[in-house]
């Protein structure tokens, strides 16, 4: 099974308003278990892709296949399957501040759930249980009656996660996680990506800022410049040049070349 | 403290002017003239703007109290008297008391149907501000017809929906009911669809996200977030409509701001006189009710 690609993006183009390209012939696969990192300038497309998958945003030309289905033409029903299938964390947590942090947790079982359920928080004690062990296993065991407004930004975060693991995704989009972020939180948070991928063999695709961060955690780098893909492969082979390549600068202009 | 304050700014100053000046000097010259004449340009220019501002709402004033004969010395010398006359004559007696209960009454009437409408209204603006989001991503155009007939409910003001109303319905409670409404309901829809976009975007993004739909994103992610504001607005709305319901009750002929106008026509002032009193206090004892529950629920 593990040689069909979870997902494959075939030449997708993406143009805002008829006017701002985002994305320009963009083509890559993601095989199951994979932990990639997409790293490039501010307005590069790297939000793009990932919403491109989950279709918060509609790809303009190309085709997206997700775990063997063509989704870039797909109805509302298959919308709806495929966001089932993925889960996403954003810079700034998304969550809802208001509630606490077990009932942000179940929310990730709404995509599983009638809508009545759904609408009224009718969740099974089983999903319940699960949702104390992933909080138990992100450490917020303490939070989980508090309201979300009264934690920490990288508590925030891991209710985020926490979120997106409640879904039983087959992929974890995470867009900028660590963005808002201490180094230390940061460190917290990438940790607990990274296990979860390997324990749990759930697929990640991370866009970052953070060049060090993705040569330390990913397997495999994206680099993307202007909406098109100027680098692909592990980070032993990604040089300075190539660096400087992606954020379009010279030696010297970069915070990475400070240390 | 204060004195001392002052005493010490002028010598304080002059020692900053001092420093200026030797700092100034340590300057390269050829520099300092072209700095002098881009600083007083824009002081010239401020200014010119302020002396402009002035001149316009000078004449602004000045014109339009000769359109409508008005003049600022008469008013301000009909104060004293007007003072006079309303401490000789708005005063309740032993008399005007015997119609208390009769005010109470009306207050209360006007009061409950100040707040029904509030809720009536707020109801029917919340559904309708789901549709005229733009974070649910329903229907653009849907969106945007909801913004304009809410646009138009809330420009009309109150008074105007009575005398309009006033044709189709006569003198009775539903017209001041329905005029509140409209102008209500115009206003909370605008609002409660700014509140939405602007608390809930995000949640609503990372719901949808997770496959949740529509109903379920709205009662699991936008009423939480946003049912704190709501509530505020809802309450400072049932202050607002309290007032104007007393000043609508004069044309449609019920609730307090009749009575009042009935004791003031038939010169009966002790007993007007206590109906201003009567919804004085109840108008600010509802605001410091509602400021308290607005501090607990924010």
């Amino acid at each position: 099974m593990s040689d069909a690609p979870i997902l494959e993006f075939k030449n997708v183009s993406k143009t805002y308003n008829k006017i701002t390209k985002a994305l320009s012939d963009v083509s890559f696969s993601l095989e199951e278990g994979e932990f990639v990192s997409i790293i490039g300038p501010s307005g590069s497309g790297k939000s793009t892709i990932l919403r491109c998958i989950n279709r918060l945003v509609d790809a303009t030309e190309g085709s997206i296949i997700f775990d063997g289905h063509d989704i870039s033409r797909a109805d509302k029903r298959e919308i709806h399957q495929v966001r089932k299938k993925t889960g996403m964390i954003f810079q700034h947590y998304n969550l809802v501040n208001r509630l606490s942090v077990i009932e942000n947790v179940l929310h990730g079982r709404l995509g599983h759930k009638s809508t009545l359920s759904g609408v009224v928080g009718l969740y099974t004690e089983k999903e319940k249980e699960r949702a104390f062990e992933i909080l138990e296993k992100l450490g917020l065991t303490e939070q989980a009656y508090k309201r979300c407004d009264e934690l920490s930004g990288g508590q925030k975060q891991r209710v985020g996660i926490a979120r997106s693991i409640m879904q039983e995704p087959r992929l974890i989009l995470c867009d900028e996680p660590i963005a808002s972020l201490d180094p230390s939180s940061s460190k917290v948070i990438m940790d607990h990506l990274s296990n979860i991928n390997q324990t749990m063999n759930i697929t990640c695709l991370i866009n970052l800022h953070q060049v060090q961060v993705a040569l330390k955690y990913s397997r495999r780098i994206i680099g993307i410049t202007s909406g098109q893909i100027v680098y692909d492969g592990p980070p032993e082979t990604l040089t300075q040049d190539i660096i400087y390549e992606i954020y379009q600068s010279k030696e010297g202009e970069l915070i990475t070349d400070v240390g | 403290m204060l004195d001392k304050l002052f005493k010490i700014s002028p010598r304080a100053w002059r020692a900053w002017l001092s420093i200026q000046s030797r700092l100034n000097k340590g300057n390269s010259q050829p520099e300092k003239p072209q700095q002098k004449e881009k600083q007083t340009s824009i002081f010239t220019k401020r200014k010119r703007v302020f002396t402009l501002v002035f001149i316009v709402v000078a004449t602004l004033y000045l014109v339009s109290s000769a359109a409508a004969e008005f003049n600022l010395i008469d008013g301000l010398e009909s104060f004293p008297k007007a003072f006079i006359w309303i401490t000789t004559y708005l005063v309740p007696d032993e008399k005007s008391l015997s119609n208390l209960p009769a005010i109470l009454a009306k207050l209360s009437e006007t009061v409950f149907v100040a707040i029904a409408v509030t809720v009536c209204a707020a109801l029917c603006a919340f559904f309708f501000s789901l549709l005229g989001t733009t974070t649910t991503k329903t229907n653009p155009w849907l969106a945007r017809m909801v913004r304009v007939v809410a646009a138009f409910f809330r420009n009309v003001p109150d008074v105007v929906w009575a005398m309009l109303l006033l044709f189709s319905f006569g003198q009775n409670v539903l017209t001041g009911f329905f005029a509140l409404f409209f102008a209500t309901f115009g206003l909370l829809t605008r609002t409660f669809i700014e509140t939405i976009d602007e608390v809930s975007a995000d949640c609503v993004e990372a719901l949808n996200a997770t496959g949740a739909t529509t109903l379920q994103i709205v009662f699991q992610g936008i009423i939480p977030s946003v049912l704190s504001v709501i509530i505020s607005w809802i309450l400072y709305m049932i202050e607002t409509n309290i007032r104007a319901s007393t000043l609508i009750g004069i044309l449609t002929a019920t609730g307090i701001g009749y009575q009042f106008d009935m004791y003031y026509k038939m010169m009966n002032y002790a007993s007007a006189s206590l109906v201003v009193i009567a919804i004085v206090v109840v108008v600010i004892a509802i605001e410091i009710t509602s400021t308290r529950i607005r501090k607990v629920i924010m």
